[in-house]
């Protein structure tokens, strides 16, 4: 079925997406609470910068990226000064691509998420005798639960379908920036279409399940709301 | 033990200019119309709302004074919503639960009222397991009461919590909040604007307007004062508290005495020695200058006009003053001057409808 170079391309395809993932759900949370619950004058400025990679041409993000991670860019060669690799063509490099490109997937969900709890349950959790961190844990994380699964699956699905900004700032190393995304491409520019069948077709059939999930389970929390 | 607050809120253009002190015992109602800042001062109260330079003092308790101010989560107050903000993502049993176990980590005992008494005073045994969205309206208010004085609170606060359910679940949920009076120490502070709930409820009264407070006392002065709304309109009345003294089996009748005489009314299945809450509309109430002996009426009793105020163009009211007690009567303007009505003079008071509250 696959071959040797495939399963390194699906394996490292499902190393990036989880790793992206988890460090957005992790380091996105405070960022989408804060968003969620601030009056400050920064806030449209911040959101702006979350959706930017919604609208941005991925080659744009790629191109800024592979300056910045480079031996000369600021990132890269700091990098280099402290004795390590510039990160431009390594798997390092495409996490912290992909944890850019996927931002808006995770923290627009978790936002809206906690935006939707409103004040209500806070204050009578705070009335209950729950602090502020105890009340988040307790009432805030479980009752955003459905946009927590949203925002883990789309960030998923996103960064699995992530293309352009690999391209510039990984290029097709197998087993090392050579996602599925990239090795579909590279079947294609070699003319070998039945692999890349194989490919894209897997890829379609899980997104679409993936999608299908999210959307199941949104409608299920709407219906037992209403309850 | 009293309860003092002093607060200073600016929302907008909505200001709450409070300065309170009020018996720490029994049912207080803080009336007013909607948008004199009943539920601002009770969430002030609550510490929900940021009101630099506040003062509140709980007894000898603390809880706010300038540079010192105890978070919310640090007070023992209980505080039921006006809709019930039942947390949708735990089972009815997992609301009462939380704020008793974090009561219990801060205090280290049970509260005053245990788990099973507090649920049977509430009624709500067969929904322990249930989800909170399978309950109705009445319900899901029980549980929040429930879940309110399982924090073992010292401050009981309700904000209307009666007024977001219609008309049958109210009196499904009325006798509950009765029996918190009634069986509880815990001081309460009920927020409400309708009259028949602060009759049933209240043993003391702030009235508000317009985010001032107007005048504050117990309940039976207040509603006879006639320079308060209370005193005014179609249901102007007085509230007296009698004991049941005895039942007349022969005309099915139930006697109730009261410091100036005794009452006759409709046989009710009460306990002798049982304190009742009696209320007398002033429109009920007629005015004679001598005992009338000849007469259907029941309930005549002896008082002393206190003071006489218009009601419209036609219509007198007057307060009474039965052996302490402060009743009100509606005649007409009239009958006042052919009576010869004026403050100080003795008269009969002849009640011809007393309705029993609790």
């Amino acid at each position: 079925m696959l071959t040797h170079v495939e399963w390194l391309a699906l394996s490292l395809t499902a190393k990036l997406a989880l790793t992206t993932t988890l460090i957005l759900l992790v380091f996105g949370t405070p960022l989408a609470w804060w968003l969620s619950r601030t009056r400050s004058r920064l806030r449209p400025i911040l959101e702006a910068v979350v959706a930017l990679p919604l609208i941005l041409p991925p080659t744009v993000l790629g191109f800024y990226l592979l300056i910045a991670l480079g031996p000369t860019g600021p990132i890269g060669g700091l990098m280099t000064r402290l004795g390590g690799a510039p990160l431009a063509f390594t798997f390092a490099g495409l996490v912290i691509g992909s944890v850019i490109y996927s931002l808006p997937f995770v923290i627009q969900p978790l936002q809206s998420a906690f935006s939707a709890i409103g004040e209500r349950p806070m204050e009578v959790a705070a009335t209950l005798g729950a602090a502020p961190f105890d009340r988040f844990l307790h009432v805030a994380l479980p009752l955003a639960r459905n946009g927590y699964l949203t925002a883990a699956v789309l960030g998923f699905a996103h960064t699995v379908g992530e293309f352009g900004v690999v391209l510039m700032i990984g290029g097709s190393i197998p087993g090392e920036t050579q996602v599925l995304s990239i090795a579909i491409y590279d079947n294609v520019e070699m003319l070998n279409y039945g692999r890349a069948h194989w490919l894209a077709g897997g890829l379609l059939v899980l997104s679409f399940c993936m999608l299908m999930v999210v959307f199941i389970v949104n409608r299920r929390f709407i219906v037992g709301r209403a309850g | 033990m009293m309860l003092e607050a002093r607060f200073h809120v600016r929302r907008g253009s909505f200001r709450l200019e409070a300065g309170l002190s009020v018996p720490a015992h029994g049912v207080t109602a803080i009336f007013g119309e909607s948008g004199s800042g009943k539920t601002t001062l009770l969430r002030a109260i609550a510490g929900l709302e940021a009101n630099p330079g506040g003062y509140l003092r709980i007894g000898e308790t603390v809880w706010q004074d300038e540079g010192f101010f105890v978070p919310v989560y640090r007070r023992a107050l209980g505080y039921v919503f006006q809709e019930s903000s039942l947390f949708a993502h735990l089972s009815v049993r997992g609301n009462l639960e939380f704020g008793r176990k974090r009561a219990q980590r801060a205090g280290g005992k049970d509260g005053a009222v245990g788990f099973s008494e507090t649920v049977e005073l509430l009624g709500i045994e067969s929904l322990l397991p249930r989800a909170v969205g399978q309950l109705s309206g009445g319900e899901r208010q029980r549980v929040s009461i429930a879940r309110a004085l399982l924090r073992n609170p010292r401050l009981l606060l309700m904000d209307e919590p009666l007024t977001g359910l219609d008309l049958r679940t109210r009196h499904e949920v009325l006798p509950f909040i009765e029996r918190l009076h009634t069986e509880l120490s815990i001081p309460v502070l009920y927020v409400s604007h309708a009259p028949d709930e602060v009759a049933r409820l209240a043993d003391y009264l702030v009235l508000l307007d317009k985010g001032q407070i107007v005048a504050t006392g117990p309940i039976d002065a207040m509603l006879t004062r006639l320079d308060l709304p209370l005193a005014h309109g179609d249901q102007a009345e007085a509230l007296i508290e009698a004991v049941v003294a005895s039942h007349d089996d022969e005309f099915g009748l139930t006697l109730l005495d009261f410091p100036a005489g005794r009452f006759t009314v409709p046989k009710k299945n009460l306990r002798i020695g049982a304190s009742v809450r009696l209320r007398i509309l002033a429109r009920d109430v007629s005015l004679t200058l001598e005992r009338q002996a000849n007469t259907s009426i029941l309930n005549i009793f002896p008082a002393t006009v206190e003071e006489i105020g218009s009601e419209g163009e036609s219509q007198n009211l007057v307060r009474l003053n039965a052996n302490g007690i402060p009743i009100l009567s509606q005649i007409t303007r009239k009958s006042t001057v052919a009576l010869g009505l004026v403050p100080g003079k003795r008269v009969f008071a002849q009640a011809k409808s007393i309705a029993l509250l609790a």
